[in-house]
Parts: structure tokens; sequence; C-alpha cells
């Protein structure tokens, strides 16, 4: 059934991806307000949810998952730096349709909105986070080290977000769901959105766990070159 | 835990009293910081800008940088960390101590940079000395925050330069509260939300920072 | 290990730092209260040995169990402060006095600030109490760590080529200390380059090659 399910990841994801790109293009109206601009909607929040919820909760979940010491394994660590690695992508690509949208709707690429700026500066912590691995070559001090700071990120998310907000915001509320419950998003544009963030959603899993294969043959790759220097080392003096 | 926070914050302030990095390094670099504001602010804006809340904490970050870089290369001296370690202190009692006595170092020079900017950017002294307990709070979060960022990049490739990249976006929302919390007390405006930031976030990091400075050290 | 005599027991202990190993496969035993030598050249691994049985770097592969504590997975802390530590570079904060160094270390291990000050006495440094640790020549640097495990007092006494900078006064006394410290019942390691040249004390010898032991 999981290698079933596997399997079909891969075409599912680009099925539900492919499906949302003509559903969005061709089959959904223009907005009466934004026009065509809209159709920004049937991506731009589907990425930034993977970014700032789908991929950082994984690094987070799989990191505090390492620190416990009854879970505590390679698995937990690699998943949780994949996890960061392809958030990178997301943030960076939930800034540019952002900013595409937010050219025309506020008349300039970047606006120092609350959840642009939020956004950019998680951006910098998963960047920081690639470059504190970056800095520790040994895989234990370095699984530590990174799963404290992203558990570290996870605390400063809330801390982020209400502090822009309350400094300055210029973003739309909540799109689909308000806060009194009521759909703001109706008929074909709804659920073109929704399969969208079923998509991109799927597009991280396939990626992530094309990624975490990927390291996983790194590993071992390390692990091969260490036999061969235990086999040097063993042989000075000899 | 007490008693190893109060140990390591007395060590920590009696080698800064010894070693007067902190009087001879870290306050000019400050003060000199504030005066290039200053200058970057242009002759027009330097002595009635608003902006003296917003060049206060930004020269106290960086101020901070510094400080927080000196705590952790204590501990990591050749030789002074294998032999600390086999004393087998308290983690979280180590990082109580050392976030004191960084908080401190950091309240005098916050102080110094308080007064600096009363007088070269001609803040209000008045909306000054009533900014004082946010200053001071907002500052203590720095120190706790700034102690487990810099343990956290001590012992790999580049610590000093590490640590900027690792702290600056943690230290954003401390610089928008600190500096919204300073301009509502010189100029008015709502202050709780801000205190409810820097508060949350002393509490946060202290409380992570008791919990997880064990698996630092184990680095 | 009830009852057991062997104090360390390492089998095929391998630690690696950024890919290299600094020990490859080390076997090693050393009985409670004896007094053991480690000799080789540089970069044999004597330095890495010692700080894995001081709980400082991790057991990569292999097994290991010392002073009662296991290598893979034990609480290491707990190790930490079963061992004494004097290494080559020094061990103490520089900005503080040797008086205030030593207290530091009396008051974290909750023993009477007293044992200090006999403690200085003993290593002869008395008359260098009150000087910054950085002022301190490399001898008297060395003499202030043995007098920092006085203070300590601990079971496992971990060396790092402790007659390096000691001058003949200092070897002799050093010699002294070794002979009352196996008395007391505590074991010791040391590194060291050549074999163990004061007489009175008949060590157990191991040689280091290529990150392991080679039999002698």
């Amino acid at each position: 059934m999981i290698k079933l399910s596997q399997r079909l990841l891969g075409p599912v994801t680009l099925v539900s991806l492919a499906l949302t790109f003509w559903l969005g293009l061709w089959v959904t109206p223009p907005d009466v307000v934004q026009g065509d601009l809209v159709r920004l909607l049937y991506v731009h929040p589907p990425i930034a949810w993977v970014a700032l919820y789908v991929s950082f909760g994984t690094a987070t979940i799989a990191s505090c998952l390492y620190l416990w010491p009854r879970t505590r394994s390679d698995v937990m660590d690699r998943v949780a730096y994949c996890a960061m690695e392809i958030s990178v992508v997301f943030i960076a690509l939930t800034l540019i349709t952002g900013s595409i949208w937010g050219r025309p709707t506020w008349g300039v690429w970047w606006a120092w909105d609350a959840r642009l700026t939020s956004t950019a500066i998680l951006g910098v912590f998963a960047l920081a986070y690639l470059a504190l691995r970056r800095a520790n070559d040994d895989p234990a001090v370095r699984a530590r080290r990174s799963g404290v700071f992203a558990i570290l990120t996870a605390i400063n998310v809330p801390i982020i977000h209400f502090s822009v907000q309350w400094w300055k915001t210029l973003h739309q509320g909540a799109s689909v769901l308000t806060s009194n419950g009521t759909l703001n998003v109706h008929g074909s544009m709804l659920w073109t959105m929704l399969l969208g963030f079923i998509g991109f959603t799927l597009l991280f899993f396939w990626l992530l766990r094309y990624r975490y294969r990927l390291e996983v043959k790194r590993d071992f790759v390390v692990a091969t070159t260490v036999d061969e220097a235990l086999a040097l080392r063993r042989r000075e003096g000899v | 835990m007490t008693r190893v926070a109060w140990l390591v914050a007395g060590k920590d302030l009696r080698i800064e009293a010894r070693s007067r990095v902190l009087l001879w390094q870290v306050l000019p670099f400050g003060v000199i910081a504030l005066l290039l504001s200053g200058l970057a602010l242009g002759p027009t804006h330097a002595g009635n800008s608003t902006a003296g809340p917003g060049l206060f904490y930004l020269v106290t970050l960086f101020v901070a940088l510094l400080m927080i870089n000196r705590s952790q290369a204590l501990e990591n001296a050749p030789g002074t960390r294998a032999s600390v370690a086999t004393l087998g202190l308290d983690p979280a009692g180590v990082f109580l101590g050392k976030a004191l006595a960084l908080t401190v170092e950091l309240w005098i020079t916050g102080l110094v940079l308080l007064g600096g900017s009363v007088l070269v950017l001609h803040t209000s002294l008045i909306g000054t000395v009533h900014a004082l307990p946010s200053v001071l709070v907002t500052l203590a979060a720095l120190a706790a925050a700034g102690t487990l960022y810099g343990a956290l990049t001590q012992g790999g490739d580049g610590p000093a330069t590490l640590l900027p990249v690792l702290t600056l976006p943690a230290f954003a929302p401390l610089l928008i509260a600190g500096e919204r919390s300073y301009s509502a007390a010189l100029h008015g405006g709502a202050l709780w939300e801000w205190w409810v930031i820097v508060v949350v976030a002393l509490v946060a990091y202290t409380a992570v920072g008791i919990l997880l400075y064990g698996v630092l050290e184990e680095s | 290990m009830p009852g057991d005599q062997a104090v360390v027991r390492l089998v095929n202990a391998v630690v690696l730092s950024k890919g290299f190993p600094l020990l490859s496969g080390v076997n090693l035993e050393v009985d409670r209260g004896s007094l053991s030598v480690v000799t080789g050249a540089n970069g044999a691994g004597k330095t890495s040995l010692l700080r894995l049985l001081a709980g400082l770097d991790s057991l990569t592969s292999g097994e290991g169990m010392v002073a009662g504590v296991n290598l893979n997975g034990g609480d290491l802390r707990l190790l930490r402060r079963r061992v004494g530590w004097l290494g080559h570079e020094g061990s103490f904060y520089a900005d503080l006095s040797a008086r205030e160094n030593l207290e530091f270390a009396a008051r974290a291990l909750e023993r009477p600030a007293d044992e200090v000050g006999s403690a200085l006495e003993r290593v002869g440094l008395t008359h260098r109490v009150d000087t910054t640790t950085k002022q301190l020549s490399a001898g008297q640097r060395r003499r202030l760590g043995l007098a920092w495990l006085l203070v300590r007092r601990p079971e496992l006494w971990l060396l790092d080529e402790p007659y390096a900078s000691l001058d003949d006064a200092g070897r002799t006394f050093f010699d002294q200390l070794l002979r009352e410290v196996v008395a007391a019942g505590a074991t010791v390691v040391i590194s060291a380059h050549d074999p163990l040249r004061s007489g009175g004390i008949s060590p157990q010898h191991f040689h280091m090659v290529g990150g392991r032991m080679r039999t002698t």
C-alpha cells in the first residue's frame, strides 16, 4: 500500500498541478475588480501555504523528533534538512509571486507589508539554517545544532508575525475563510484554488522524497569514504 | 541551577571587569556607530529626527553582536572548554548565568548609548527616562536570545560571521518592539502590544535556553 | 560492571572528526588504581584517546565503558564529573587569577574553598596566587593545572603530555604526586612521546600508531 502510494505520488502531483493551471488559466473567469490578476490566487496562496506551514512544519516536527532521545535517528535529521531546503525554494517563490501580484495592486514590487516582511525574515531564517549546517562538519553536532535552531525558528514565527503585523500591514486578510467563518471565494475559483493547495502540497512531498533519497546516497558515499579513510589511517606507520 | 547561574554570571562579570574589553572596545564602538548614524542622517535631520529610537536599537544590536561573541569566546579559549566541561556544570545554570552577565553588560552599554542619543540625536530626556523599563526588558530578551544563538555558532567554521546571520532575523521583532515602545514613550501611542512581544520573547528564549542549552554544550 | 577491575574498556573504538579517523579501532583495558602511559608519535591519536575517555568527544563506532559510564548513550556529563583533565593548552580562564580559577572550580564542585589554598601551596604557587593566568609561565600554568586536579580529586586522571614545560623540580614533584594519587586508589592515564622516565612506579605501557594500539 505504501509502495503504491509512493509510486502514485509523482503522477498524482503532476495531474493535480496540470489541472490547477488549466482551470486557473482557461476555465475560471476573471475577477470583477482584479481582472486576470486574480489567477495568481490559484498559485500564490498554495505556494505560501507549503512554504510557511507544510515545509517549515515538517522541518520543525522532524527536528523535535531528532532532539527527543527516544525518537532520535538520522532519518529525522535528514527529513528536517531536506524540508528546510525545499522551504527556501517555496519561500522564494512566495516572495516572487507576491511581488508580481503586489506591483499592479500596490504600485511597488516590495512594500513594508506585514506578511511580506515576515515571510522575508522567515526566508532568512531558512537560509541561516542551511548556513549553520554548512559550518559544522560533524554529523551529530550538525544535527543537534540545526535541530535547536529549527525549534527556535518555529518559536519565532508567531513573534515575528505579530510584531510585523502590529507594525504595519497592507496585505489583504484571510482569502478563503474569513474570521467570522464565511467563504470569500466561490464556485470554480474555490475548487481551483483548493486543487492548487493539494497539488503544491503533493509537490512538496514528492520533492522531499527525492531530496531525501539523494541525501541517503550522499551519506552512503561519505560512509564509503570513511571506510577508505579508516583503512588508510590503519596503514600509517606499517 | 540558581547556584550555578550566580557562579557563572559572577565569573563572566569579573572577567569583564578585569579585561575591560567592554569599556575600551565595545563602548567606543557603540559611540562611534551612534555618531556615524547622526552623520548618515545629515546635518538637517541629525538633531531633530524621529529616528532616534530606531538608531539607538540598531547600534545596540551591532554592539550586542560583539558582546555575544565575546561572551562565548570566554568559554571556547584553547583548553578552557575541555577543563570546564569536566566540572559537569548544570547547563541550564550556565545558560542563565551567561544570559544574566550579558544582560548586565548590555544594560551598561544601553545606558551609555541612551545618554549618547539624548546628547547627539537630541532625543527627549524625559521620554527616554519613560522608555527605560521597556529598554531594559528588551535588552534582557536580546541577551537571552544572544546567549542561545552564540552557543549555536561556537566550534563551527566562522563563528563571528555566522552569528549575525543566525541572530539578526531573530532580533528583528525585538528591534521593532523596542523601537515602537521607545517611540511611544517619546511621542505617545499604544504600548501594551510591544510589551507583549518583548516579554513573550524573553520568556520563550529563557525557557528554550533552560531546556536545550545542554544539547548545545554536548556539541 | 559491578566488581569489574577495569576502569576503562574500549573495544574497536573509532572516533571521527570531519571524516578523518582520529581513532581507527582502539582496544584498551585499564585497571582501577593503575598508572598507564600511552606513547606514540605526533598525530598517533594520544590526545584523541584521552578526550574520548574524558567524555569530551563521542564514540563514532565500537564499544566503550569508562568509569562505569557507557560511551554509547550513557550520561557523558556524569563521566566528565568523574574524570580530571589536564590538556597541554592550559585549562583556565586567562583573565582570572590562579586563586579565582581554583575557587571557581571548587564552588562548581561544591568543595570547601579552603582546599584552594592548600592545593596552590602543594604545587608551589603560593607566591603567584593573585596573578592572572595569562601572566603565568607555561610551567606555572601546568602546575596550576595540577592544583586544579587536586581540588577536583577525580577517580580517573587523564593527563595529556603532563611533563611538557615542567622544569626538573616540577617533574620530580609531579612523579611524587603520581605515586600518591595511584597509592590513594585513583587511576591515571598519561600521554607522552617517550616512555615514563620516573622511577618508583611501574606503569602499564601502550603504544599508538595510526589511531590504534600497537603491542609493544
